[in-house]
């Protein structure tokens, strides 16, 4: 039983214990039900909590996230609070001043939400959709293997690489990413692969 | 780490050189300050600036940048000739005692077999001299003048208090201090924790600064021990886990290589990698390198790996040079001689050294692919943003695709810290717009681009069309499926190496670590040291029990450690020769001589039944111990030498005609790029601040309330000495560019006086550019040179020169 309570329905489950006991016991109880009525519900309790670790140093501290459920905002989680999960051997719920501030990351107004191209010589970026851009990238990158691909080199030896089209991993995508990553770059011959490991 | 963030309590000493943990990693240096308030541990900081970290230290020591190895060399020597060596531990566990080839030798800054024109040595004398069995012959009486021992004795002598000062300019006796406090740690009872990060790995011999310090942590017995070890504190969330998994040019996962083109076959690359042991009974755990790559290859291409096609080897790229790294890419797109970029995340045009260099090769391009949750300067190069970002956009025809990637909150999956935790982390909210994932993205790249070599044909389809992809949505991998293909299956049933009749893992079975693989294509493994991961047990990496055993700070089922879920490596080294704990209130394992295994808090780094005083605690090392010396493995030397930064103030003190590390890179034009100090009399240094992290927090409204603008530190003698009031503006500027900043005029850096003269030091922090809530400014990486360090080629960042006058403020 208490494996399943959560953690939402523990905060109200303290909550109306206090206002039967304590404050109960002091006569105070028609006084607290009506100050109760008056006090708009804790935010944090409608939200959904999910475990996560900061994207920033590699301390990966442990972060709790708060989300307002999908039902309640058109079909999307929307976060509203992150803080440091108090459980985490590391961080022990401690934040730095950026990883306290990560909210404004999620939801910073640079955030992108739509694939944007630009074209030789313009001075902008214009929305496209994801099946043009995916598959205008796709031909780019035949066109330029087929016709700079090296099979084998000058002494005849199979060598089987694309070296006229470079990847650069980053410092935050998952092991996962990085494994598909690895199958798309190799299985296309690609050696021109780095990541952020030195800067 | 070879340790972890929690284990920094068990320390009696701490040594922060190379990295500003206070500031950098706040919450990991909490583990710093517990082990000073609860066990008297010291924290030295070593540093140009007095940073945050400095001002909580017991001794602070200042240091020119690019000078950490006369400073390192000059600690070894003190302890050598005082006597402060923890000597069972360097007898046994040390290559200390083995002979050296007659031939290999070290002079003016050189080592044996130097070729100048080709800026590289010759290596076949760095290695020992071997016996008939093709052992290492070793002295254990440490006489014999060929032994380790001796040649690193003689190598560190010059290195002397005085020399130190001469160099690095630290007073004397502020080094004498420094030396003393470590030496102590000597003792079986006292450790020492060595924590750095890019101010070690940023110079033109980066990987040197480190083997100083390891080579000094192994005579001071510290490494294995809970509360020791060499803790590199890695700038970001997942570099560790994105090199684990082998995201480099000369990388397969798990720290395999990829072929060259001197390996025309599997033979021919297994045989230069077979790993032979050098000495008698040692474990030498990469002689099961050919396991770890077949079963590589079979997660690669499955079914179409065959023993007959030799596993598929030639679907496998071969490199023809060292390394198609950032700098080399970025060289080649400056010449012209590459068409297409993608850029996953990463901001290259502010990372990536001498701006104007990197501005013209972006252009070079046909196309660039931007892949990233924010605006990034990267995807917008081509935009005019006055004096921070001066283009053309009519004159650069490189096309541009920006896709909007989801961030760590709106994914699953799993990340690696310092630690070698590979913690699982869940998807708490939905992406904004039409963002995607990383892992999306990428798969639609392969599908989109197998069916146009289906449709089409090509040039050698096979490895994209025959590639293994046992996703349930092929456009759509789930980070689970993925992780369980990184940690491996059976593909048939894997035998019992004693019994060959007995099944040991049926069929589809994930494999429970990498002990279960084989060369026979019977078992699939994505990154074979993350075997272990995601077993028939579940994930292993959502684990979230914290217990702590023995309250050793080790927290075992807290997600999963790699390898082996082992928490601090080598820790078999935690114990003499005959398997008790030098210090058994920091017992790790221990030698249980009834049950006549190993045991304890952690997982052993040894076999469970290996017989203490035959294997040896370093088995990854064909010698079984840890190297004081390293062969040929390292291209810059088997010792690490004192050579100056490319752009120094002053001349190599031990060899005046060198420049730089003799042996590292330069491409054609970056040697005419550098600067002279009798142009650029000041020594520059890069370095971050608490409030902001890279160049993402300038998009974070908080944090840009915080440090809102781009600025340069000096000190107080050298603004006095070119007028320059706190809060003006200075123009700053190097052979290769020019930045325009706020001047903050500091106490923090004092002038160091470095053979006989001074040496002031400017500080350039790096989170400015021309996208974010932020104001706009700009990067160090406007000023640093195109040069990295002779093993790696991680950029020179952390030492170069430049210029500095004031300037009047910009109209508002």
């Amino acid at each position: 039983m208490l494996d399943d309570l959560s953690r939402r329905q523990f905060l109200k489950g303290t909550g109306a214990g206090i206002a039967g006991s304590a404050l109960g016991a002091f006569g105070f109880g028609d006084v607290e039900a009506a100050h109760a009525e008056s006090i708009r519900p804790f935010k944090l309790a409608r939200t959904v909590e999910t475990r996560n670790t900061c994207p920033y140093c590699a301390v990966a501290c442990g972060v709790i996230l708060y989300a307002k459920p999908a039902e309640e905002n058109a079909g999307k989680r929307k976060l509203l609070h992150i803080e440091g999960d108090p459980d985490h051997p590391t961080n022990r719920g401690t934040l730095c001043p950026k990883g306290a501030a990560l909210l404004d990351f999620v939801r910073a107004p640079t955030r992108l939400t739509k694939p944007r191209y630009r074209a030789a010589g313009q001075t902008d970026f214009k929305e496209v959709s994801w099946d043009w851009a995916l598959d205008r990238v796709t031909r780019l990158f035949k066109e330029d293997r087929d016709r700079n691909f090296i099979a084998a080199n000058k002494a005849g030896v199979t060598v089987n690489r694309w070296n006229t089209t470079g990847f650069l991993a980053a410092s935050a995508t998952t092991n996962e990413t990085a494994f598909v990553t690895y199958k798309m770059v190799r299985s296309a011959g690609g050696v021109i692969l780095d990541n952020q490991a030195r800067v | 780490m070879t340790n972890l963030w929690t284990d920094i309590r068990n320390t009696d000493l701490v040594v922060i050189m190379g990295g500003n943990a206070a500031e950098a990693h706040p919450c990991g240096f909490k583990w710093v300050t517990e082990a000073k308030a609860n066990r008297g541990a010291k924290l030295i900081v070593v540093d140009p600036r007095f940073t945050r970290s400095a001002s909580v230290a017991d001794i602070y020591a200042p240091i020119r940048p690019g000078t950490d190895i006369a400073f390192l060399l000059g600690v070894i020597n003190y302890c050598i000739a005082n006597d402060k060596v923890q000597w069972p531990y360097v007898k046994s566990f040390t290559n200390a005692a083995l002979l050296v080839k007659d031939g290999f030798g070290y002079k003016d800054g050189l080592f044996s077999g130097y070729d100048e024109a080709k800026r590289d040595y010759d290596k076949s004398s760095w290695d020992y001299q071997l016996d008939k069995q093709g052992f290492a012959a070793a002295d254990d009486t440490l006489k014999n003048p060929r032994c380790v021992w001796n040649l690193l004795k003689t190598h560190v002598a010059a290195y002397t208090p005085e020399l130190v000062e001469r160099i690095c300019g630290t007073p004397k006796d502020k080094f004498l201090k420094v030396a003393q406090t470590i030496a102590e740690t000597s003792a079986p009872d006292k450790v020492m924790t060595s924590m750095y990060a890019l101010g070690w790995t940023q110079h033109s011999k980066g990987s040197q600064n480190i083997r100083a310090m390891a080579i000094l942590q192994l005579l001071l017995g510290n490494i294995g021990l809970r509360g020791g070890g060499m803790n590199a504190l890695r700038g970001h969330s997942n570099i560790q886990g994105l090199t684990d998994i082998g995201l480099m040019s000369n990388l397969l996962p798990g720290y395999m290589a990829i072929p060259r083109d001197g390996e025309a076959t599997l033979a021919a690359y297994l045989e230069k990698r077979t790993f032979k042991p050098l000495r008698p009974n040692q474990m030498s755990y990469f002689q099961n390198y050919k396991k770890f790559f077949v079963s590589f290859q079979k997660a690669m291409w499955g079914p179409a790996a065959t023993a007959a096609n030799d596993f598929a080897y030639d679907y496998l790229p071969k490199l023809d040079v060292p390394n198609y790294d950032v700098l080399r890419a970025f060289d080649l797109m400056y010449q012209g001689k590459l068409n297409g970029y993608v850029c996953q995340g990463f901001n290259p045009l502010l990372s990536v050294p001498n701006r104007k260099k990197v501005t013209a090769a972006l252009s070079k391009l046909k196309f660039l692919v931007v892949m990233d949750p924010l605006d990034t300067e990267t995807a917008r190069f081509w935009e005019n943003h006055g004096e921070f970002n001066d283009v053309d956009p009519a004159k650069i025809d490189t096309e541009v695709f920006q896709f909007p990637t989801t961030c760590f909150a709106e994914e699953d999956g799993s990340l690696t810290n310092s630690g070698r935790w590979i913690q699982w982390h869940w998807s708490g909210a939905d992406a904004p717009g039409e963002a995607r994932s990383d892992l999306w993205i990428m798969a639609q790249l392969h599908t989109r681009l197998k069916d146009l070599y289906l449709k089409e044909g090509g040039a050698f389809p096979d490895p994209i069309v025959k590639l293994h992809w046992p996703y349930k949505d092929p456009g759509s991998p789930t980070a689970e499926e993925v992780a369980r293909e990184v940690n491996g299956y059976a593909i048939g049933p894997v035998m019992d190496p004693a019994d060959p009749k007995k099944i040991i893992l049926e069929a589809g079975k994930q494999v429970p670590g990498f002990a279960a693989l084989r060369d026979d294509g019977s078992t699939a493994s994505g990154c074979w040291i993350y075997a272990g991961s995601f077993t028939e047990a579940g994930n292993i990496m959502a684990r979230r029990d914290n217990t702590d055993p023995g309250d050793a700070g080790l927290y075992p089922k807290w997600t999963f450690a790699w390898p082996a879920n082992r928490r601090i490596i080598y820790n078999r080294a935690s114990c003499d020769i005959n398997g008790k704990p030098w210090d058994e209130k920091r017992k790790i394992i221990e030698w249980d001589d009834k049950a006549q295994k190993w045991a304890g808090y952690d997982v052993p780094d040894i076999a469970p039944t290996a017989k203490p005083g035959e294997v040896m605690p370093f088995i990854m090392n064909q010698e079984g111990v840890a190297r004081l010396w390293v062969r040929d493995l390292m291209r810059d030397g088997p010792f690490p030498v004192h050579y100056e930064p490319f752009e120094s103030p002053v001349a190599n003190a031990m060899a005046p005609d060198i420049r730089g590390n003799p042996v590292a890179r330069l491409f054609a034009g970056d040697k005419e790029q550098l600067g002279d100090v009798k142009e650029f009399p000041y020594v520059a240094t890069s370095y971050r601040l608490t409030e902001h992290f890279h160049f993402w927090t300038k998009h974070v409204s908080v944090n840009a309330v915080l440090q809102p603008e781009f600025f340069v530190e000096l000190g107080e003698a050298l603004a006095k000495e070119k007028h320059i009031a706190n809060g003006s503006w200075v123009r700053l500027w190097s052979k290769r560019g020019e930045v325009r900043a706020k001047a903050v005029v500091t106490k923090r850096i004092k002038p160091l006086i470095c053979d006989g003269k001074p040496v002031h030091v400017i500080g350039v922090p790096l989170h400015w550019g021309f996208t974010g809530a932020a104001k706009k400014g700009y990067g160090p990486n406007s000023l640093t040179p195109f040069v990295g360090d002779a093993n790696t080629d991680t950029p020179e960042f952390k030492a170069f020169l430049v210029n500095i006058e004031p300037i009047p403020a910009p109209a508002v």
